[in-house]
């Protein structure tokens, strides 16, 4: 889960990272109340979780209560690469006189974790990795050892900080490392940190990744989704425990297993070129036991889907039996037909594996109307493909 | 012969007495893997029987290993204990570790996936991983058995289904061993330690090497191909469809920016050689030709 930077600042503050907390609002008239509280110069910035909002327009300062009202207002009007702004953050506003990059990160390629600053900060880093590699110091951090004075002192040098303000940046790195551990962080990024003329070092802006598995031992993280820019279906879904992921297409796909299931979206998008680009219209994993009640509430969710046109449920049976499977499906179109709700779509069933006959057969028997059987993932693929075209 | 695993392999299950535990232990004894002790803490001395076989459980890895000479461990404990119960597996000095486990927090993995690779003695395969299957010798894992038999196919895949998919798409030719190496993004054992050990095993004769979005262990694999790999291989990429930013089911199938999709990872194996079905089948059937043109 990514943060919004007034989340990312909150977490700061709680371990001790130097910050500018502010105040998040949604309305012009509480933006100009927090400036009125600061007092003096503020900065009002777009709270997305997206990329580039300075450049949008997603950042404005302002001098007065009056202006920050009306810059709030703009801001709450634009829509930065498809992500709507609700809300803003006020904060006081910081005189800069220097810039800097620091992160902490998971490193997939070295399985380590990873440790990246730069004193050309306030710009995208990604750009000085490419134009000027050698001003981005990378250090591994052992997950065991951590950072401690010695290696935070490692990275400020390695990146060439000013040595008048070595000290205040390993405190910055210690302190983020802390945020990176106590709430199990994929990233933990600060840019910029800034050097204000009075000698302070304080991270202006602040972006977290939260890693989802660890929800188990971290309560308070549960609290940081933002419900508000959740797909409905997807809240839905989630509900229900179901891994689902709402796409752009008109076929509904269920399947067991992630890379089973990606796959046959794939499969799906390339049969459906021939039939004026059906698409899928979702990923969802039901996973390995495939359970009746598991089966109604995914098809349930799918076929709520307006813009489904015809549904794919593609099984594997390996842990499972097909004709587990089968009964599955003939259970779940019996829960919602009693629950008042018709499959009023199309439906192709593809089985293979163990027992895959016994489950064809199942189904065959259970004539249920609108249920196609296809023996191959291609074959029923294109079938599915076609039925969404209206062919 | 098979990599990580043969027909000597004992086994021992962490978290045999729980409800997974339970039901693939029973799985695993059916198929013939030498399941030999349990572990699970404080239910030492006792014994659970599956169908006629008593499998003892011990307190630890350490003494079910000593009593036992177990030098495989299954770990199907939950998320919230994986952690203590790989690093105690490291640290009684097993050989193969295989952890089936999904949802482990990835600061827990990291620790332990390289622990195990600083110990110099135990493999670790996983977490979030359906395991490593040598048909006819041995199974340490959650593949199913009967899906084929003993042949001369390596095979290395991040997804469990998609394993067991093509498996029984060349059931009639068989596998030399499967392994399914996991979807998150900090694992023990990767394409490359699998291609390597595929490479070297001689009755492996080709490799079918199954990708998915989200980092570069693909493209880092296309280079090790390249340099050190004289068997054919064949891949596949799932992953095309997913939109940016969207974890698809595995924690670590995510599209991060322009990082990780499937066609980079597609053209990356392309550019070194290797034929890349665009279906599980396509792919099956480039495996085919290979087979039928080696003999």
């Amino acid at each position: 889960m990514d943060l919004y930077e007034f989340q990312a600042k909150q977490l700061f503050a709680k371990h001790g990272v130097k910050t500018q907390v502010g105040e998040v609002v949604t309305t012009p008239a509480t933006a100009q109340a927090a400036a009125e509280k600061f007092g003096g110069l503020v900065v009002v910035k777009a709270q997305v979780k997206v990329g580039g909002r300075g450049k949008a327009g997603g950042v404005k300062l302002a001098k007065t209560p009056q202006e920050a009202a009306e810059r709030a207002s703009d801001i709450l009007k634009l829509n930065i690469k498809g992500h709507q702004v609700r809300q803003v953050l006020v904060t006081p506003a910081e005189d800069i006189a220097k810039e800097f990059y620091v992160s902490f990160l998971l490193d997939r390629s070295n399985r380590t974790f990873l440790a990246m600053a730069s004193v050309e900060g306030g710009v995208e880093i990604e750009e000085v990795a490419a134009t000027n590699p050698d001003a981005l110091a990378k250090i591994p951090i052992s997950a065991s050892t951590g950072v401690t004075k010695e290696v935070a002192f490692k990275i400020a040098q390695a990146a060439k900080f000013p040595s008048e303000i070595q000290n205040q940046v390993v405190e910055m790195l210690q302190a983020m490392w802390k945020v990176f551990v106590a709430e199990d962080a994929t990233l933990v990024e600060v840019n910029p940190l800034v050097l204000t003329p009075s000698g302070q070092v304080v991270a202006l802006d602040g972006k977290v990744s939260l890693d989802d598995n660890a929800a188990f031992r971290q309560a308070d993280h549960a609290a940081l989704v933002d419900k508000s820019i959740e797909d409905p279906l997807e809240a839905a879904a989630k509900e229900k425990d179901l891994n689902y992921v709402k796409l752009t297409g008109e076929v509904g796909i269920i399947g067991n297993g992630a890379g089973l299931v990606m796959s046959t979206l794939d499969v799906v998008a390339y049969a459906g070129e021939e039939f004026g680009g059906m698409k899928p219209a979702n990923f969802l994993d039901i996973g390995g036991g495939a359970s009746a009640e598991v089966m109604a509430n995914g098809l349930n969710i799918i076929l709520s889907d307006p813009a489904v046109r015809s549904v794919f449920v593609n099984v594997f049976g390996g842990i499972t039996a097909c004709d587990a499977v089968a009964n599955g499906i003939v259970q779940a179109v019996d829960l919602l037909t009693k629950q008042g709700k018709s499959i009023s779509v199309p439906l192709v069933v593809r089985l293979d594996g163990n027992n895959a006959e016994a489950g064809r057969k199942i189904l065959s028997d259970a004539a249920i109307s609108g249920i196609h059987m296809a023996k191959t993932m291609d074959e029923g693929a294109r079938l599915v493909a076609q039925l969404a075209a209206g062919k | 012969m098979s990599i990580f695993l043969n027909s000597n392999s004992k086994i021992l299950v962490q978290g045999m007495t729980g409800i997974e535990g339970t039901k693939h232990t029973s799985r695993l004894l059916k198929s013939g893997a030498k399941v030999v002790a349990g572990v699970t803490p404080n239910k030492g001395g006792q014994s659970v029987d599956f169908d006629g076989t008593s499998v003892p459980v011990f307190n630890s890895v350490a003494e079910a290993m000593a009593a036992t000479g177990a030098n495989v461990s299954v770990i199907f404990v939950p998320p919230k204990f994986a952690k203590a119960a790989v690093m105690e597996a490291i640290s009684a000095k097993i050989e193969l570790c295989v952890v089936i486990t999904e949802g482990i927090p990835v600061h827990d993995s990291v620790i332990f996936v390289n622990q195990a690779l600083n110990s110099g003695i135990t493999r670790l395969i996983g977490p979030n991983c359906p395991g490593v299957i040598s048909p006819g010798e041995s199974n340490a894992g959650i593949i199913p058995a009967d899906i084929t038999k003993k042949g001369r196919i390596g095979l290395v895949s991040k997804s469990g289904t998609l394993t067991y998919q093509m498996m029984y798409e060349l059931r009639d030719i068989g596998f030399s061993t499967a392994v399914g190496i996991g979807g998150d993004p900090i694992i023990g054992t990767t394409h490359i330690d699998c291609l390597k050990a595929f490479e070297e095993d001689p009755e492996t004769d080709a490799i079918v090497m199954i990708g998915e979005i989200g980092g570069d262990a693909e493209e880092r694999a296309a280079v090790f191909i390249k340099d050190n790999v004289t068997k054919p291989v064949v891949g596949y990429v799932a992953g095309f469809t997913a939109p940016e930013g969207k974890t698809m089911g595995h924690a670590g199938a995510i599209v991060s920016g322009s990082a990780g999709t499937a066609q980079a990872k597609q053209d990356a194996l392309e550019a070194v050689g290797v034929k890349v079905g665009k279906t599980p089948s396509q792919t099956a059937e480039l495996m085919r030709q290979i087979m039928k043109n080696l003999k």
